[in-house]
Formats: structure tokens, sequence, C-alpha cells
């Protein structure tokens, strides 16, 4: 796949003025999509990327590669599209949590099962930025919003849950605020072959300011998140004196050296393992008891769509009899007038 | 009272098959359509299938029925009314004995008059024929059940093999009756079943021993003779709606050179498209099942994005799904043919049955200022013709178009002469080729269509989408752009006229009627005026394929005659848009929404009555 060519974020950069508000998480995130675009080694004109509508599916006027703003909920179908018309091109759906969990949640476990190799990023915010302020399918049961003004009566989606029920084989979670590890997770969810899920940790500073306060206050961050890497020991806190056991048929936050645990105890992390056990456990980890996991937590090969599609093709063409208009049209009974 | 078996010579001829639908009777009535056809008669065919796959055995719900009509002449419809009807069981006879011909004959299988059966069909006595006043019809009672079971004594069949091959001894039966041979249909056989040596056997066995009765039994039934038809000459094949949409979709790709992507969800009766577009891995269709009618259109609009010729299939109700993508292609001026094979609605509606009640959803059903292409076939054939022009037009002039097929046309077959590829009209698609010059929605002054690059193409990098945007593909809300682009996008449409041949008068210029149609009714409205010019009438018929835009001499043809009748499978949707568009002209309006074509004798009675008054 690698074509050599290397770009600069710059050149991923469009003209349009940016239009998301100040520090909004977007802002962020885009600079970690170009930074890692910019290094993929793929041409810039095999870029596509694809959205729906929200605040976050404003992003292809950002961009200077092809891009297709389409209609709400709809990305990951017209994605699926694109993707499955020419499997050369490298494409991205931005969705945010509205656009991809609720009015297009069909699409969204469809794609994921079909395994159709797009890079979807999933901006969650949870909440409805662009219609100002109303509750989203990932809000938090009780939420308080202008159209729950008595707090919402229903539980949210966790989209690593819905990635796994639809069999998916990638999904990693990031931060909006780090910019470095959001730009790894996109290369990782890049280069794996099948519907990738990046799940954003994004701040909406006009309508749900400091959703994620509780897991990103930098004074306590260090205890709440867990950088998982495959091949490496589940660690975490300031100093990595922190781990992840397995005890009672679930994970289990422990110190290292206290308590009778050793680092032999901490798990080490398999993000290719076909086993979905494990990595539900660590999709659904939440505080207070447990740190949020982020990284590549799922990351398994398969059988892909676009590539399937295109084998099948050559496959029956490989010893078809029908090689032309004409010999369809000409083909099975038919019978001549004199 | 033994007679000779007369034989009566006819210049048309209706058969119609009616039977539980599993005893197999769309094969049956297919078997022997294509026989008459291989034999030089020109046909056309209607299948008449119930909604529910597996209504309960033997109950008037589970009918299910296929009627030709063959002749020596052109043959435009599949008849009104049947002459022979061969029914299998008795909710067979109380549910189709309406389509037989007054003093018609009906065939059927005395063996199937069971208590049980007779129960089910909801007969209040044990004699059909009584009860469904058919006294005065010819009536021809077959012990169809033994005799096939008799025939197959000496193999080594289950009982449930054995039933199912009745329908091979009517099949048989009714090519004597109309003196044609079972060789095709025995070659079929062999074909169809070349692993089952058995059944093989057997089908023949059967189909040869209905043949046999015929001819032993003479006395009972009376033999049609219909010459074969003069037609042009050339190669024929048989071929329905459905496919041929779906191949004349394949031929503008093949000719256009743009690969051909199908999104498209099951839908009756509009699944057939996609079948027959995912059996051409060999001519390198893409065809993707989507999880829904909406991810039908937006996959293939995503395909469109990506340069190929892009396809979505369905009937109304998917139609109505597909509303807001179709804004969208009208928005981002993308290439995209959306088939519709319309049904009878509204809602669920009656799926299987035919209706063009579709039209106006087609040309407005959408949010804002949406203007689309909308084309319609006619006939089962020309399908083919009519979805290679939707493809030329979305192709060459960056539009979405809506093609209207329906239920008659879709699963109606006739034979159709090969075209060849080289006498089909060139596509050249509106691909861009100057990357220094191309802006995403620059357009060709005259035709106002903008050019098409897609990802991958070096130096064409842009953005499209469903917001308002100016000339330069930039978002815009200002309120004269948002104008301007309306105007832009309709102007688009109406320029499409130049690819619209001229609606053509087919009878008299100076009739005292000018009957209207569009669509599918045209076998029924041209064999109606034909029949009524035969009898020294005089009236003509407009029939419209080109909806929107209309013919250019749309105008011209109407100011010719005194009295227009626009006759159309709806309340009048048709007659109300050229009430609309041509307000000059004053119209009449012949209507009809039973889920059944029109009847040629209803037409003509009501022609006759509009001249008179
Ligand atoms: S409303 Fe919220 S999500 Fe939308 S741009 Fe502003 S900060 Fe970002």
């Amino acid at each position: 796949m690698a074509e050599n060519v290397t770009y600069t974020l710059k050149d991923f950069k469009s003209s349009n003025e940016v239009r998301w508000c100040p520090g909004c998480g977007d802002h962020a995130v885009m600079n970690a999509i170009q930074k890692a675009m910019a290094t993929l080694g793929k041409k810039h004109e095999d870029y596509a990327v694809v959205s729906g509508i929200g605040c976050s599916s404003r992003f292809p006027y950002y961009m200077s590669t092809f891009g297709f703003h389409t209609i709400h909920g709809r990305a990951a179908a017209i994605a699926s599209g694109v993707k499955s018309a020419n499997p050369n091109l490298s494409v991205w759906q931005i969705s945010g949590d509205g656009d991809a969990l609720a009015i297009g949640g069909n699409h969204f476990i469809h794609t994921v099962r079909r395994n159709i190799d797009l890079n979807i990023i999933l901006f969650n915010n949870r909440i409805y930025g662009l219609t100002k302020g109303q509750y989203s399918p990932t809000s938090e049961r009780g939420k308080v919003t202008k159209t729950s003004p008595f707090g919402t009566i229903e539980e949210p989606f966790n989209p690593g849950n819905l990635v796994l029920g639809a069999r998916g084989t990638f999904f990693a979670r990031s931060i909006d605020s780090n910019v470095k590890h959001s730009q790894e997770v996109c290369t990782a969810a890049a280069k794996h072959k099948g519907t990738s899920v990046v799940e954003v940790l994004q701040n909406c500073v006009i309508f749900n300011h400091g959703a994620y306060n509780d897991i990103n206050d930098p004074k306590t961050r260090a205890d709440r998140q867990i950088f998982l890497k495959h091949g490496e020991k589940m660690l975490f806190g300031a100093n990595n004196e922190k781990g992840l056991v397995w005890e009672n048929g679930d994970l289990k936050a422990v110190v290292v050296g206290e308590n009778g645990y050793t680092i032999d105890d901490v798990l080490v992390h398999d993000a290719k393992t076909e086993s979905m056990n494990l990595h539900h456990a660590l999709i659904e980890m939440a505080l207070p008891s447990l740190p949020v996991a982020f990284g590549v937590i799922r990351d398994v090969e398969a059988p892909f769509y676009d590539e399937e599609m295109e084998k099948q093709i050559a496959h029956v063409q490989e010893t078809r009899k029908i090689t032309c208009m004409d010999d369809l049209l000409n083909s099975g009974d038919t019978w001549e007038v004199e | 009272m033994a007679k000779e078996a007369k034989v009566v010579e006819r210049e048309e001829v209706v058969v119609r098959f009616s039977g539980d639908s599993g005893d197999g009777m769309q094969l049956t009535g297919t078997l022997f359509s294509d026989t008459l056809a291989l034999e030089g008669n020109d046909i056309s065919t209607f299948p008449d299938y119930p909604s529910e796959i597996r209504a309960p055995q033997g109950t008037i719900g589970g009918v299910s029925g296929f009627q030709v009509n063959f002749g020596n002449g052109k043959v435009n419809t599949p008849g009104d009314q049947a002459d022979v009807l061969v029914a299998m069981n008795p909710a067979a006879i109380k549910a189709h004995c309406k389509f037989v011909k007054p003093g018609g004959t009906i065939i059927y299988d005395r063996d199937s008059l069971t208590e049980k059966n007779l129960k089910k069909a909801g007969y209040q006595t044990n004699d059909p024929i009584t009860e469904c006043k058919l006294k005065d019809y010819n009536i021809v009672p077959v012990p169809v059940t033994e005799l096939t079971k008799s025939a197959l004594a000496d193999l080594d069949l289950d009982n449930k093999s054995i039933l199912r091959s009745k329908n091979m001894f009517a099949l048989g039966l009714i090519c004597w009756v109309f003196n044609r041979p079972v060789q095709h249909i025995e070659e079929f056989i062999q074909r169809k079943f070349a692993k089952k040596p058995l059944i093989v056997e057997a089908n023949k066995k059967v189909l040869k021993a209905g043949f046999n009765y015929g001819m032993n039994v003479q006395a009972m039934t009376p033999q049609y003779m219909v010459d074969k038809a003069k037609i042009e000459k050339g190669k024929y094949r048989n071929i329905n709606g459905n496919v041929a949409t779906a191949w004349g979709l394949l031929a503008a790709a093949e000719k256009s050179g743009r690969p051909l992507f199908l999104g498209s969800y099951p839908i009756t009766p509009a699944t057939e498209v996609l079948q027959a577009l995912s059996e051409r891995k060999d001519l390198g269709v893409k065809s993707f099942q989507a999880e829904d009618e909406i991810a039908g259109i937006c996959t293939s609009l995503g395909a469109s994005f990506a340069g190929h010729l892009a396809v979505t299939s369905t009937s109304g109700p998917g139609l109505a799904l597909k509303g807001e993508a179709i804004g969208l292609a009208v928005m981002a001026e993308l290439p995209i043919v959306i088939v519709n094979v319309q049904r009878g609605g509204p809602s669920t509606g009656l799926p299987t049955k035919t209706e063009q009640s579709d039209l106006m959803q087609a040309l407005y059903g959408r949010n804002g200022e949406s203007p689309v292409v909308v084309l319609a076939a006619s006939t089962p054939s020309d399908c083919f013709e009519y979805a290679y022009k939707a493809a030329k037009i979305a192709l060459e002039r960056m539009v979405p178009v809506i093609l209207l097929t329906d239920g008659f046309l879709a699963n109606g077959s006739e034979p159709w002469k090969i075209p060849a590829m080289a006498d089909m009209d060139v596509i050249t698609p509106r691909i861009a080729k100057d990357p220094e010059t191309f802006k995403a929605y620059a357009r060709d002054p005259e035709l106002l269509a903008r050019e098409w690059a897609f990802p991958g193409m070096e130096g064409f990098q842009h953005r499209i989408g469903g917001l308002e945007k100016d000339i330069n593909g930039s978002v815009s809300h200002d309120f004269d752009n948002h104008q301007k682009m309306t105007d832009i996008r309709e102007g688009k449409v109406a320029k499409v006229v130049d690819m619209v041949p001229d609606v053509e008068i087919y009878g008299d210029e100076d009739a005292d009627l000018l009957v209207v149609g569009w669509g599918g009714t045209y076998g029924h409205l041209v064999t109606s005026v034909r029949q009524l010019r035969e009898e020294g009438k005089k009236v003509a018929l407009a029939h419209f394929n080109y909806i929107n835009p209309l013919p250019k001499n749309t105008e011209e043809v109407f100011a010719k005659f005194k009295d227009i009748v626009v006759c159309e499978l709806n309340m009048g949707q048709f007659t109300a848009y050229l009430r609309d568009k041509l307000p000059q002209f004053s119209y009449k309006q012949y209507n009809k929404v039973k889920g059944i074509p029109f009847d040629v004798e209803e037409l003509k009675n009501h022609f006759v009555q509009l001249m008179e008054d």
C-alpha cells in the first residue's frame, strides 16, 4: 500500500475558514487526523473523507482531500459505497454520536458487520451540538438537557460494545486533548484492514463542557486513564505503579507490590485475539473503580468486504462464458425469425 | 354425445394457468409461453401471484395465476380475459373464473374436488361449476391427479414428488390443445434437472401423458389453431421488464466505460432487478445488498461520487425512504439512476399488483425544490431502452434520473429482437479533464451540467455536499445565490429536453379523440385504439415515455385535437401534471386503481362513449 509519498499536515488543510467554536475538541482531532494522513504514504488524491450531519461533520470542508458532506446518519452507507466502488482509496468517515449511533445506528452496525475497510472516526461529545444542546444516545442516564429538562430516563450506548456486538474487528479509544495519542490510534486504524472504529472523547465547550473532566483532569488523569498497547503490560498511574489483573471473572485495578500483587499478575494486552471477552471488559471499564481504557483495544484480522467483492468478481471472471453485453444478450434461449 | 374435436382458428388466444402457489403455475405458464415464442408467435404474459409466499394451501388467498396472450400479429397485452382457464383446484376455479370469457373453456383437475379442498375454498356445495354459475361454459373435467399417479406407477417416487409433477400433465394437455410440440419443454426439464435423472424421467412421462390424453379424448376439448406471427426478421429472445431493466443498465455501463454499481434492498416487485444484476459478476457488476432502502441509495451515491454508473432499484415504499438521498444527489449534482417498479399503494398497499401511482412521488416527493428527470418504460422489453437512456441522461447531464416501470411490465414478458451493442447510442460521461480549470460547480453554460471528478484523480480534489453552495463549491447561505442555484438545478433538468424525442401520434391526426397515456399502459391503450380504428372510428394515441421534461412537441400535438382523454392506473396524477404544465388544454380522464391493468374492452367502450357525447 505504501506509495512512498510524504506530506505535511499543511497539505491536508483546505483554505476554508474553520468554523468550530474556539476551544472545541474537534480542532485537535482534525490536527491528529491530518498528521496521521501525512505519514501514511498514501497519495493525496486517494483520500476521501465522508461525513454526515453534525458539528464534526463539517470536517470535509476543512480538508484539502476529496470530500463529501452528506446527510444525517448516512455517512457510513455512503462511505461504504465509495470504498466498495474503489478499494484503492483510503476512506475516512467522520461522524458524531448522534449521526453514527442514533439516526445512523443501523448503517453503523451493518458497516462494522460487513467489515468494509473504512476508518470511522466517532466524535463522541455525548450531546447534540449543532442543534444546540439536546441529549444524545451516549448521554449518561439522568442528563439534563433542553429536551430532557428533568433528566434522561434511558441508558446510553457504549460505542465499543456496539462494535463488538456487530463482530467488529477494530476498536480504539482516544481523547481530543491528547493529539499525539489520537494520531497514533488513527494511524493504527488506517493500517487495519476492515472497519476501524475510533471513538474520540470530545469536549463540546458550549453545550457539554467538562463532560470528560472526571477522566481528563490533569491532576488525576494518570490514575484514571490507561493506555493499552498490544503485547505490553496493562499499567497505569503517574509512575506506572498500577496495573490491571483478572480476578473473580472481572478486571481489577491493583497497585503492583501491594496486597501480594506482583508485576507477573498484571495482564498483557492482546488486541489481536479473536476472543471478545477481555476486549469487552476493557471497553466497559469505568470510574471510579477502574480507569478508562484508551488505545487500540481490538485489532483482529478477518476478511474484509471490499476485497472480498473484488476477489469474487475476479474468481467468477476466470471461468466466465459471458465476456461482454453482446454475449449476454445472445445467451440462453433465442430464435431466428426468417 | 361424442363429437369430433372441433378446430377453432383464431388470431389471438388467451390462456390462464391457475392453481395453488405450490402447484408450479408460474413455471408452467413460462414454459408454455417460451414454447409459443420459439414456435414463432408474438406473446405477452402476465403473472398474477399472491403476496403471501405460503398462503394456506388450497385457499383462495393462495391461488397463483399466469396469463399468456399469443397471436399471429403484434400482441401488445396479455389479454383481458382468457379463452382457456386451466385450474388445478377448486380455489383456482373460484378465484379465477371471472377472468374467463363468457362461454370460454375451463379445464380443471377433477380429482382435486375433495371435501377438504372444497371447504378450504369456501364452497357451500360439492359442485363448484354450478356454484360459480359456469353452466354456460365449456367445462372440461380431467382426472389430472389420478392420471399423473398412474403415469408414474412404475417409478420409485414418493407421493409428494408425484403430486408435484401434476403441472406437467396440465402443460402437456395444453400443448396438445394448441397444437404445440413438447420438445422445448423436454429440453428445459433435461437442463434443469440434469443431476436428477429420475425427476427428468418423471416430468417427461407426465408431460407426455398429458399430451396423449388430449389426443385420446379429443371429444372433450376444442383444438385451437393460431398461425405464426408475421414479425420482423432477426434474432429474438423472451424478456421480462425487470431483466430488461437490469440489462439496459449493464449495456449503458459497457457503452459509457463506467463500471456498474447497484446498491439495493429486496422489495416486491423490484427484487429481480437486484437479482439479475447480482448474477453479473462476470461483467464486473458490483451489487451491494444494503441493510435498508436508504443504505441502498446511499451506497450507490457513494459509488457515484467514486466514478461509477450508480443505480438503486426499488418500489413505492422504498422510493419514499430514498427521498432524502435523492435530494442529496440533486444538490451534489451526482449522476444516479433510481429504478422504481411501481405497485399498488399507499403504504404496503398491494405489493404484487400493478399501479401507476408513484408519478407525483417521483416528480415531487422530496423536501425543497428538487427537480429530477423522470422517464417511464412502456413495454416489458422497452425497459431495456429506457434504462439505457436513463443512464445516458444521468451520466451526460450529471442529474439523478428516476425510471418508472411497474409490476405489470416487471413480470410480464414478450419476445424481443436482440439489439447489437454496436448500434446503441454513444454515452459520454462528463468526466473532468483539466485540473487547472476544474471547479466543483463550474458548468457548461449551455447544458448547465457540471463536470465529474472522483477520488483518485490527481489534482481534482474537491468537496461537495448537501449544503447550498456557490459556483465555486463553497458553502453559501447568501439568498441571491440560493435563488440562482435553484434556477440552475431546475434549468439543467429542463435542458434535458434536447435528448428527448418527439412524442408520436398513433392513428389519425384529425381524430375526434386523442387518447393520452404514459408508461406501462401502452399495450392496452394501443390495442384499444387500433381495434377502434379497425372498426372505423377516428381516434389517436399519444403515449409518453418522457415525463420530466415532456417532449418539445407536446403542446403542438395536443393542439391538433378537440378532445383529450388521459388514461392512467391512478387517480389522475399525469392529468394533474399536464394541467399544470399545459393549462390551455382541457383534459378528460379515465382512471382505475384495482391493482390490475386496463382492459381493452373497457377502454374501447369508454372511448366510444366519449366520442358519442
Ligand atoms: S457546539 Fe460544541 S461540538 Fe459544536 S463546534 Fe461548538 S464546541 Fe464543538
